[in-house]
């Protein structure tokens, strides 16, 4: 939604929904907004289901595994916040609801990350811009096989 | 071909400033829009009170003040696509529709910026407010320094090299063509600073797969183009360059990058086959593709939204110099955003229409009668025009 851009994030009537969210990781939560009327997850959370046009909405509960969809390793940091932090990765997990969420790697060498990893949810605090609870990932070495999750 | 019975709108005048990376320089966004708009006018052979249409490009310039500077007092249309990169293409698109309405009949379309001397893209990016999809980058994107654009495209890349086999060689194919193209162009930053396969490799890495060398630049620069009727455009100075179809998209979700289905879906893939079905070409037609280098791979994928390849296939295409000059669809033989100036894509009109007046010298496509030009915006809106020798 490209008119956005000319707005700031205070007159466009939505605040984001990061306080939500990250609140409940704070309690060692991964809840995404799940439609109540067509039960369609839905990651960014809307005001509307893109689904159903319904607006009832709940925090639900997600596994917290999936796999990595895509990632890429910064080596240069484009915000200053994060110039203590190159070389990082950043990851496109697909959780296993199917929502992708844009997360970190904790636990891995980056040379060991590989499209399709396992991973699963660990939480971790930050405070880059901002003292939030992050929803990181990382690997699952050995998924048993057949394992549903 | 195109059919020649039909009445299009035309691009009639064009208009650059120097493309240029000096951190004295004292250019403003306005300024310079001002100085091509004054060009691009002068080369239609028009007045600056025959126009009577202005379409700016969001937080660049507004139309109230270029219409002040230019003593323009008969603007009764006055619009601003706001699709990021990709607006100076769907500006082409909605000026021709107004045209055709005959809601003004000379529209100014001016883009450019001071992103060298003034602010850069590293100081724009750090308020997500001003992003598309500003309050979903605050939240989720920017806790994990997923904060601009190379990053934010990055991980469509890497998936298609997952997914596809396209490799480094073939990004530094972009990156190379786009290089040497430059070196037969003036007013190309990188002329005169050449570069092989081998300096590709060697630049640092920036985001994985993005080295330095598969950026666009940041420059000062700005252009702006004429679009009238095709009645009035056989009267004025210049030979015409008709708009075929044009046509502008985005992607679903427009305002969120990781969350689409297909991830390589984007506004120029539900876009193009519209454009080409108005002018109604193919894109085996084509003569030459100005396409919104950005990042290589984005050249790449456009290629593949485009049509011009089967998805999957564009490394493939971009490579044994098929996309140079002398090759089978030279692109970009200005040097694109990645090597003569990141004019926010309206440079590639410009290369464009040269091509299809027959002006570009040394770079010249030889018989240029049909063309594509392409914009990439925000987090993939995209805009497609075809163009012919009128």
């Amino acid at each position: 939604m490209a008119s956005l851009s000319a707005l700031g994030a205070d007159e466009i009537g939505s605040k984001g929904t990061g306080d939500e969210f990250y609140a409940w990781c704070a309690r060692g939560e991964l809840r995404l907004r799940r439609c109540q009327a067509c039960r369609e997850w839905c990651h960014v959370p809307r005001l509307t289901c893109p689904n159903c046009a319904s607006t009832d909405w709940a925090w639900e509960q997600v596994k917290g595994t999936g796999r990595v969809y895509t990632w890429t390793v910064v080596h240069r940091a484009m915000h200053p916040a994060f110039l203590g932090d190159v070389p990082y990765a950043v990851l496109v997990v697909e959780l296993d609801e199917g929502p992708r969420l844009v997360s970190g790697l904790v636990d891995c060498p980056l040379d060991e990350l590989v499209m399709e990893m396992p991973v699963e949810v660990v939480f971790e605090r930050s405070d880059r811009l901002g003292d939030r609870v992050l929803p990181r990932f990382r690997r699952i070495s050995k998924p048993a096989a057949g394992d549903a999750r | 071909m195109a059919d020649q019975g039909r009445s299009r709108a035309c691009i009639v005048g064009i208009g650059e400033t120097k493309y240029a990376r000096d951190k004295t320089a004292s250019n403003t966004n306005l300024g310079l829009q001002l100085e091509a708009s004054i060009k691009a006018i002068a080369d239609a052979g028009l007045s600056r009170r025959d126009i009577d249409g202005v379409m700016p490009f969001l937080n660049l310039a507004n139309a109230e003040e270029v219409m002040a500077n230019l003593g323009c007092d008969k603007v009764r249309f006055a619009a601003t696509v706001a699709m990021g990169g990709a607006t100076p293409v769907a500006s082409i698109a909605l000026a021709a529709d107004v045209l055709a309405a005959g809601r003004a009949s000379a529209i100014l379309v001016p883009a450019g910026i001071a992103a060298f001397s003034g602010p850069r893209t590293r100081e724009l990016v750090l308020d997500p407010a001003r992003l598309p999809g500003g309050v979903h980058a605050a939240d989720y994107y920017f806790p994990h320094g997923y904060t601009a654009p190379m990053q934010w495209y990055a991980v469509m890349a890497k998936r298609h090299m997952y997914e596809f086999g396209t490799t480094r060689e073939q990004l530094g194919a972009v990156a190379v063509a786009m290089r040497k193209h430059a070196q037969l162009n003036p007013n190309a930053v990188m002329r005169g600073r050449p570069m092989t396969m081998a300096d590709y490799l060697a630049s640092p890495m920036f985001a994985d797969p993005y080295l330095m060398l598969d950026c666009c630049l940041e420059t000062d620069g700005a252009a702006a183009f004429v679009v009238t009727t095709e009645e009035r455009a056989r009267d004025l100075a210049k030979p015409i360059v008709r708009v075929e179809g044009a046509g502008a998209a985005q992607p679903h979700p427009a305002d969120e990058i990781t969350n689409r289905r297909d991830i390589f879906r984007t506004g120029l893939g539900n876009a193009a086959p519209e454009a080409f079905g108005r002018a109604g070409v193919r894109p085996s037609d084509l003569d030459f593709a100005m396409i919104y280098d950005c990042f290589t791979f984005e050249l790449i994928h456009q290629i593949e939204e485009l049509g011009l390849c089967k998805r999957g296939e564009g490394g493939p295409f971009v490579e044994g110099g098929r996309i140079e000059l002398g090759g089978e669809l030279p692109v970009n033989t200005h040097g694109g955003l990645l090597s003569e100036a990141h004019v926010v894509g309206i440079n590639h009109v410009i290369e464009a229409v040269k091509q299809l007046r027959g002006v570009c010298g040394e770079r010249q496509v030889a018989n240029a009668e049909l063309g594509v030009v392409t914009g990439w915006g925000d987090f993939g809106d995209g805009s497609v025009a075809i163009l012919s020798r009128g």
